[in-house]
């Protein structure tokens, strides 16, 4: 910007000169082919972008209707769409699931992650954690069901789901949940890990010249330091969109009932014992690839399902001090940690 | 670099007795009466009354240190006096801050950190005090204001709470009083006392740098370290903390690293200078400044001085 000296000077800033931007003329034929297909993917990814968000938002809109958000799904026949009900089950389910993968990914993957980098010993121990992590990262969560389904079916664990004929059942929300928190967990512990990596020595320095143990560094100062809830925040973020976005997990380890069916009298761990479905399985199973009972409901849950998930990372992107801009807080805390300048300075 | 008049040394047999090379260390004079400091000298200087019975509270004797197989502290010797400031002055790379910070052992937290030699407080091998308790005694204030991401009062209560043994969470209005004290202390009660819930982020950077001595004070240690206190901030911001400096030596021993001759000759009352992870020469800031014993003193203190 220029900037005029003085208001009493009433000279006229001269005309600004600004660098011309390089032209792509002067290069190898190669590099402008190159250029112009790097050019041409990205403007054809937001091609895409833009049609599946208007696809969804026309399919949707044009078969959301409010009732469909109060009343319990019902198995419909094809052509029998009007009685198949609305989503009230697959929405609380889908609560169900990401509430318990997050309460067990964000403390393990917090945890992890700071022991990781604060402590780090044996320093074999900590490598070997850091591999399993990024291999469970890697693992596709059909195998992940799988491998639940192996565990979860031992006659023991039926008290998590419900007793079959010779094994458990192995199908509930908290066995769901529970597979889930696999999928979130390396999303909070990379977003902590990195966060931690990033604050500066000289925080962890001050505490402990004043005499603090490294717990209470971490409790006191490192943990609640804004730029570790944001980082945290943003691992939370993540996982849980991740495990509002599984579908393979849920066919497996949840069922296919529409219904969210509680086993015994218990109120809530009966509901979390039994079966029932979240908005992917139920956008599935209503898919004509799967029983195609209702596939204009599925649209209508997929775009409540779409709508949820770019909430969750337009919160990533405030969260993270991207467009949608950090907070106040955020700001000052992360210029005076990064530079070691207070706010006003 | 300077030449040197005498040979690099070798690397260390550690605790090798070195007779011929001992450095010229002055016996600490007792102070003379009046204002006689501040006559002798042609640079101004903030005439105070002498350190009356300073009395030693750490010993740092034939100390080596090193990160990994680097020794950069070789065969270091100095009394720490409670009422009197101590300054280590020395070029860049010449251990003058690894030799500050394993005096709180915090060098330790550096991978790779070896030692040898004793250090003592108040008698006691300052490896034989339990680590924590130690840096309650001996605390640091840093080369950049670092306060914590918390309100003033969190970031000064932070060093009361969580005393093993004491309140784990003191309520407010008992450890009120005392951060007003350390914020007093410090010099910062008058220009923060209304609002301690203010960012400590907010502050200038002198007032961030004040913050971090009141916060090193609120532990009430024996023995202040500063890491050259003054090296981020603007003039008249360091004149508070140097005169801030001078006023603590009373209650606690005082040992400051600084680049910064002037502010050397200003706060301290004995000065060492360092080169090369050796002691050069230490003596009374007149005996260093004005009539300096080795020619690498005179070398440098010259060069600097322009």
């Amino acid at each position: 910007m220029a900037s005029v000296a003085a208001g009493e000077r009433p000279t006229r800033p001269p005309a600004i000169v600004r660098p011309r931007r390089e032209g792509t003329a002067t290069w190898p034929l190669a590099d402008r082919i190159c250029h112009a297909l790097c050019w041409a993917v990205g403007v054809g990814l937001c091609v895409i972008t833009i049609a599946i968000v208007v696809f969804m938002l026309v399919k949707g809109i044009t078969y959301l209707r409010p009732k469909l958000f109060i009343e319990h799904p019902a198995p419909a026949g094809p052509g029998a769409q009007a009685k198949s009900g609305g989503f009230l089950d697959p929405i609380v389910g889908t609560f169900i699931v990401t509430a318990i993968g997050i309460a067990i990914a964000a403390p393990a993957g917090i945890g992890l992650a700071t022991w990781l980098n604060e402590y780090g010993r044996p320093r074999w121990l900590a490598r070997t954690v850091e591999s399993a992590i990024e291999m469970i990262a890697g693992v596709p969560s059909i195998v992940l069901a799988i491998f639940g389904l192996v565990i979860f079916s031992r006659p023991f664990l039926a008290f998590l789901s419900q007793p079959g004929a010779t094994v458990a059942l192995s199908q509930s929300f908290i066995i769901a949940g529970i597979m889930m928190s696999l999928l979130a967990l390396p999303l909070v512990f990379t977003a902590t890990r990195e966060s931690l990596t990033q604050l500066p020595p000289r925080l962890r320095e001050a505490s402990y010249a004043l005499g603090k143990t490294r717990a209470t560094t971490i409790r006191r100062v490192l943990l609640p330091s804004p730029q570790m809830r944001t980082g945290m925040a943003t691992g939370v973020v993540l996982g849980m969109g991740r495990i509002i976005g599984d579908t393979a997990i849920l066919t497996i380890l949840l069922g296919s009932t529409l219904k969210n069916e509680a086993v015994g009298h218990v109120p809530v761990w009966g509901t979390l014992r039994g079966t029932g479905s979240t908005l992917t399985s139920y956008i599935y199973n209503n898919s004509p690839a799967g029983e195609g009972g209702a596939p204009q409901k599925a649209y209508a849950a997929a775009f409540l399902l779409l709508m949820s998930v770019l909430v969750l990372n337009a919160a990533v992107t405030r969260l993270t001090g991207g467009q949608g801009g950090a907070t106040r807080l955020t700001r000052i805390g992360r210029r005076a940690l990064l530079t070691g300048v207070g706010g006003n300075g | 670099m300077d030449d040197l008049d005498t040979e690099p040394m070798l690397p260390p047999p550690i605790r090798r007795i070195e007779v011929d090379r001992e450095p010229h260390v002055a016996p600490a004079r007792p102070a003379p009466n009046g204002n006689g400091v501040a006559v002798a000298a042609p640079r101004p200087r903030n005439v105070r009354p002498p350190a009356l019975g300073a009395r030693e509270r750490m010993s740092i004797d034939g100390v080596w240190l090193a990160y990994g197989e680097n020794w950069v502290v070789r065969d270091v010797s100095l009394p720490v006096r409670q009422g009197e400031v101590l300054a280590l002055i020395g070029a860049s790379g010449s251990g003058k801050t690894t030799l500050l910070r394993s005096l709180n052992r915090l060098t330790e937290i550096t991978a790779g950190a070896g030692r040898a030699g004793s250090i003592t407080l108040d008698g006691q091998d300052i490896h034989e005090i339990e680590v924590n308790a130690l840096r309650r005694r001996v605390t640091m204030v840093f080369q950049q204001p670092n306060p914590f991401p918390m309100s003033i009062f969190e970031n000064v209560a932070y060093a009361l709470r969580e005393k093993p043994g004491g309140r784990r969470r003191g309520r407010r209005s008992q450890l009120e009083p005392a951060v007003r004290e350390a914020l007093r202390r410090a010099g910062l009660h008058d220009e923060v006392g209304e609002d301690l819930d203010r960012s400590a982020l907010a502050l200038s950077g002198g007032q961030q740098q004040r913050l971090c001595i009141a916060r090193a004070l609120a532990a009430e240690p024996e023995v202040l370290l500063l890491d050259e206190p003054c090296s981020a901030l603007d003039p008249i911001s360091t004149a508070v903390i140097e005169d801030l400096v001078i006023g603590l030596r009373e209650s606690v021993a005082v040992v400051i690293v600084t680049h910064n001759l002037q502010q050397a000759f200003r706060v301290a009352d004995h000065v060492a200078f360092m080169h090369l992870g050796e002691l050069v020469e230490y003596g009374t800031s007149e005996e260093v400044f004005d009539h300096p014993i080795q020619r690498r003193t005179r070398d440098y203190i010259s060069g600097a001085f322009g």
